[in-house]
């Protein structure tokens, strides 16, 4: 099991994420276990959060 | 050296515009997320060489654009451009003022008068809000029957900007069309995104492979890219029997997808050119 104090939980599935050592605030990444699109909310400690939806005026 | 980062979520883009920047000596990256931005107007300073902007929303990226611009800073892209490619008629106008082709755009301002449009340019046409992206709330358009149906849809149901009507005539591009990216007036690579769906964007499942620059793409994304006003931007081209015409241009371009395609490393020519920029060299 992974170290929970260096590790953010999935707030879906509730699985131990292990950032990267370059890992940004603000970046998405994927939960390993149930998919779910996460975004780092804190790197120290460790967080992340549901990406957020799609919205009107995404794009490029 | 100060660079700017405006942006919200890090997608794999912006990551990889991270990582060049940090293997630059010298390069100090201060990263400013739009949802935590306020702004004093006409007071506030910042001490910055240059923003770079990759927001994802549209409107915090073009008004931040502003308010960057407004205290003297220098934007890549400049809100002069995220003003024209963010809206498709702007940049339709600006393509046919420089000669770029495109296919036949016809706009209009009420139900009745954009279906006389359409019935006036033959079907199929695609009707795309003017301000949109991703694919998102395209109408490809075969015949009356549909034409009715969609503009009384958007008539009752559309919010504000769906009350003008960008009409462009369907190109048939078999199943692909091509994204060429233009960085300080070089085309630097171009892929071709494969779709069985009529819509190719790679954000909707397009595929990407790698296309060559040939003369002719070269010269007509050089064109479509000045002709918005410069900068690092994305062209959408459709080749057709005619000859390549110019879909769309983007301010915010994605390059994910195409980097290891082209095997180009797209964003380190993007720093490159941001730099300049910054140094007052463009």
């Amino acid at each position: 099991m992974a170290d929970s104090s260096s590790a953010a939980e999935c707030p879906v599935c509730g699985a131990q994420i292990q950032l990267a050592a370059d890992a940004v605030k603000g970046e998405l990444i994927e939960c390993s276990d149930c998919g779910t699109e996460l975004e780092i909310i804190s790197i120290d400690p460790p967080q992340v959060h549901e990406a957020p939806q799609e919205e009107e005026d995404w794009g490029e | 050296m100060k660079i700017g980062l405006l942006h919200s979520l890090i997608r794999k883009d912006e990551k990889f515009l991270i990582d060049e920047f940090k293997k630059v000596k010298g390069v100090e990256l201060i990263m400013i997320d739009d949802r935590e931005v306020t702004f004093n107007i006409g007071k506030d300073k910042l001490n910055v060489d240059v923003i770079v902007e990759r927001s994802i929303n549209h409107s915090r990226a073009l008004h931040g654009l502003r308010l960057f611009e407004s205290a003297g800073i220098k934007c890549v892209n400049t809100y002069s451009v995220a003003t024209v490619c963010g809206d498709k008629l702007l940049t339709s106008c600006a393509l046919a003022e420089h000669n770029v082709p495109q296919p036949e755009v016809r706009v209009a301002f009420t139900e009745e008068s954009a279906l006389k449009a359409i019935e006036e340019m033959g079907y199929p046409v695609v009707l795309k809000p003017a301000v949109g992206s991703w694919g998102r709330l395209l109408s490809k358009i075969n015949d009356r029957d549909s034409a009715e149906a969609i503009l009384e849809h958007k008539t009752v149901l559309g919010s504000y900007h769906h009350s003008i009507f960008y009409i462009q005539k369907y190109v048939e591009k078999s199943g692909k069309d091509i994204r060429s990216f233009v960085v300080g007036g070089q085309c630097i690579a171009a892929i071709y995104r494969t779709s069985p769906h009529w819509i190719t964007n790679t954000a909707r499942g397009g595929v990407a492979t790698n296309c060559v620059v040939t003369d002719e793409l070269n010269d007509i994304s050089v064109r479509a890219a000045k002709a918005v006003g410069g900068g690092i931007v994305a062209i959408d081209v459709f080749e057709t029997a005619e000859g390549l015409m110019v879909n769309e241009v983007n301010y915010t371009m994605e390059y994910k997808n195409s980097i290891s395609t082209t095997g180009v490393n797209i964003p380190q020519k993007m720093v490159e050119y941001i730099l300049q920029v910054a140094e007052g060299r463009k």
